[in-house]
């Protein structure tokens, strides 16, 4: 018990630490362009968190999130380096906008929604085919080959929004609407929309799959070493394929509920571009689902509050990207702090760091196994 | 289709092919020489946008385009500093700290021109050419490859001499060492965190000079957000140069004539969706990728911090 206190006042110090140095080193920045940084914290904190309505839109927001961190999760598990989230979740969310309205006078609601998320999870898994593809085969690169189909998979997006997707009403090229009744059913009383249920489930899933099956086990061991899946007979091959599949699924869900929940339709050139934001908060939880989903959390918080407040204080909301970056920094020096104090699980497994160096193929005998390692 | 091939639109295509390639060109070689000494700079889009800022206020107050591109690069490496200081010193993931780094240039050049420009909005005077004595009278190329800003012919010359660097020199022969065999460099005595240093700063310096190159001289202002993602591609250029620096003009002529492509089009009256237009060179890399699939050569320790004695 006293152990698990321990563990648990150290890991809010590793958080909280450097969320207060970012909040001041913003808040210097605020000084400097004459805000006053308590007003907009104040009003940040409000709107994000304390103001009912604002609070539902931070559980709205945190529904992609969360999906992305899922998918995200598996690949980096299993150290795929899966950069095209972009890509994977406009597809999910073009194929869903564009497919939704049009199913719903045959289908029904309730079938729409099941059919179009599922469509957009396939779309994503698809997306992912042909990086993970050629790196099972032929070991090239996968942070190449992601970020090129994200790219790709942006443009696909627009074509087809502006093209067979595209609504005959005129005006800025988008997709029909789907009618409000016919989006994700809200929860309750509230406008918070069931997606945020599917995203829990979703990241709870992943989290039991990855730490309490053999499923996990396994990508957990390609991860970590490579070789030594490939030499206890593991099909690495296609778990590789299988890890990616999984990865571009949920983050093409992701797209899907993001349309089905809040906006009904795509308009062209819509990119939140969440993936980038995900990314290193999933690293910071350690690949840890459920840490990652607390600083989703937080993270849906500050950018729901921030933007209400960067309007009040009439600065660019984009100073909330700063202050993330920020908090980004100082979390992984306070990381090296704590390291330096104990020994740690690194934040990164050894084997994501050796995919990144290499992008080999799973049998490759010519390098050693730790590369750039002295053996002294 | 016969007026595909006009005059006007081959000039038009490859002076905006060229125009376009620059900053790819300059971040992707910066990129090519810390690949090489094993630091995979995810940063370099918060580095090109911090140039590209830095660069356009220091043009704007000074009135002269050369300080403003030399500013630009000297905010780059400071930027590379960040870099530098958390993980080649500190030994931090590099993917994390270049993607905090992206969110805080994003976010701090974002800021700043909003609160200081945002209303003004001033523009550069366009950038002075200068014409290749002779070869400029050429037909089509005269018009597009010998009529540019100087900075496109330095920028063939540092590729050239990044080649000879890497190649020719110790000190190239240091940089790829630092990224293949770190524990080799150590054992031989080259201090390993001082050849990666100087390699992201490197990167740092390409990049500012990319994002320079993009506000000052492409643009003639900044915009907000104005690398639109070009810091990927240049990473992405710098990797399938493999460490072979000419590469990287071939890689950054490819994605800049396809950026060029859509305009030039237009001019002859032909509009095409720019969607189409903007994925051909990812989709090329990809087919060429899949049909010849093969190892991506990258430093075998690119991307690992580098500890002295640690397994």
């Amino acid at each position: 018990m006293k152990a698990l206190a321990a563990r648990a006042s150290d890991t809010v110090v590793a958080v909280l630490v450097p969320a207060i140095l970012a909040l001041v080193a913003t808040g210097l920045l605020l000084v400097i362009l004459d805000r006053d940084p308590l007003t907009f914290y104040g009003d940040m904190l409000d709107r994000g968190l304390l103001d009912w309505p604002g609070f539902q839109e931070s559980v709205i927001r945190m529904s992609p999130l969360l999906l992305i961190a899922a998918g995200l999760i598996i690949a980096f598990r299993a150290s795929l380096w899966n950069l095209g989230a972009d890509g994977q979740f406009l597809l999910g969310a073009a194929f869903a906008a564009g497919l939704a309205p049009s199913f719903v006078g045959t289908l029904g609601s309730t079938l729409t929604l099941i059919a179009v998320m599922a469509i957009a999870a396939a779309v994503g898994a698809l997306w992912t085919v042909i990086p993970a593809v050629l790196r099972a085969r032929y070991g090239v690169n996968e942070i190449i080959t992601t970020l090129m189909t994200s790219f790709i998979g942006i443009a696909v997006a627009n074509v087809l929004v502006k093209g067979p997707f595209r609504t005959d009403t005129g005006g800025v090229a988008r997709t029909d609407t789907l009618p409000l009744d016919d989006r994700l059913p809200l929860l309750g009383d509230t406008q918070i929309n069931a997606g945020i249920i599917i995203a829990v489930v979703a990241i709870l899933a992943v989290h039991f799959v990855m730490t309490r099956t053999s499923l996990g086990l396994r990508l957990r061991v390609l991860g970590e070493n490579p070789r030594a899946a490939e030499h206890a007979g593991l099909h690495t091959r296609r778990l590789i394929v299988l890890a990616f599949m999984a990865s571009g699924a949920l983050i093409g869900l992701a797209g899907a509920v993001e349309i089905l929940g809040i906006w009904g339709s795509f308009r062209a050139d819509f990119n939140p571009a969440f993936g980038l934001i995900v990314i290193p908060l999933v690293f910071l939880a350690r690949l840890n689902a459920i840490g990652a989903g607390l600083l989703v959390a937080a993270f849906a918080v500050i950018q729901i509050g921030g933007e209400s407040a960067a309007r009040k204080s009439e600065v660019s909301s984009d100073i909330l990207l700063a202050l993330v970056g920020l908090i980004l920094l100082f979390m992984a020096v306070t990381e090296w702090l704590r390291a330096r104090r104990r020994a740690r699980p690194p934040l990164i497994t050894p084997g994501l760091a050796e995919a990144v160096g290499a992008g080999t193929a799973p049998r490759d005998d010519t390098r050693p196994a730790q590369p750039g390692v002295p053996t002294g | 289709m016969e007026d595909l091939f006009t005059d006007t639109f081959l000039t038009a295509l490859i002076a905006g092919g060229v125009l376009a390639a620059m900053p790819l060109l300059f971040a992707g070689l910066g990129e090519l020489i810390s690949e090489q000494a094993g630091v995979l700079n995810v940063g370099l889009e918060g580095m090109m946008l911090a140039g590209a800022y830095g660069g356009f206020v220091v043009a704007i107050e000074s009135d002269s385009i050369w300080l403003g591109l030399g500013a630009g690069t000297v905010v780059g490496a400071l930027v590379s500093l960040v870099m530098v200081v958390f993980c080649v010193r500190m030994k931090l993931d590099q993917i994390v700290i270049g993607i905090g780094i992206v969110l805080v240039a994003e976010g701090l050049t974002s800021l700043l021109f909003d609160a200081r420009y945002a209303a003004s909005r001033p523009r550069l005077p366009a950038a002075p050419e200068w014409s290749v004595p002779g070869l400029s009278e050429l037909p089509v190329l005269g018009e597009s490859i010998f009529k540019q800003h100087p900075i496109v012919y330095i920028g063939v010359a540092l590729v050239i001499a990044a080649h000879y660097m890497l190649r020719r020199t110790s000190v190239g022969l240091s940089l790829r060492a630092a990224g293949d065999k770190p524990a080799a460099l150590d054992a031989a005595g080259v201090n390993v965190d001082a050849t990666r240093t100087w390699a992201t700063i490197a990167a740092g310096l390409g990049a500012g000079l990319g994002g320079a190159y993009l506000s000052v001289i492409a643009a003639g202002t900044f915009t907000p957000f104005m690398t639109q993602g070009q810091g990927f591609i240049a990473i992405v250029i710098a990797m399938l140069a493999r460490g072979t620096a000419p590469w990287t003009i071939v890689g950054s002529l490819l994605f800049g004539l396809s950026l060029s492509v859509a305009t030039a089009l237009q001019l002859i009256g032909i509009d095409i969706q720019t969607d189409y237009v903007q994925m051909l060179p990812f989709v090329v890399v990809i087919v060429v990728l899949v049909l010849f699939a093969r190892r991506s050569y990258l430093p075998s320790a690119l991307g690992l911090p580098y500890v002295r004695g640690e397994r």
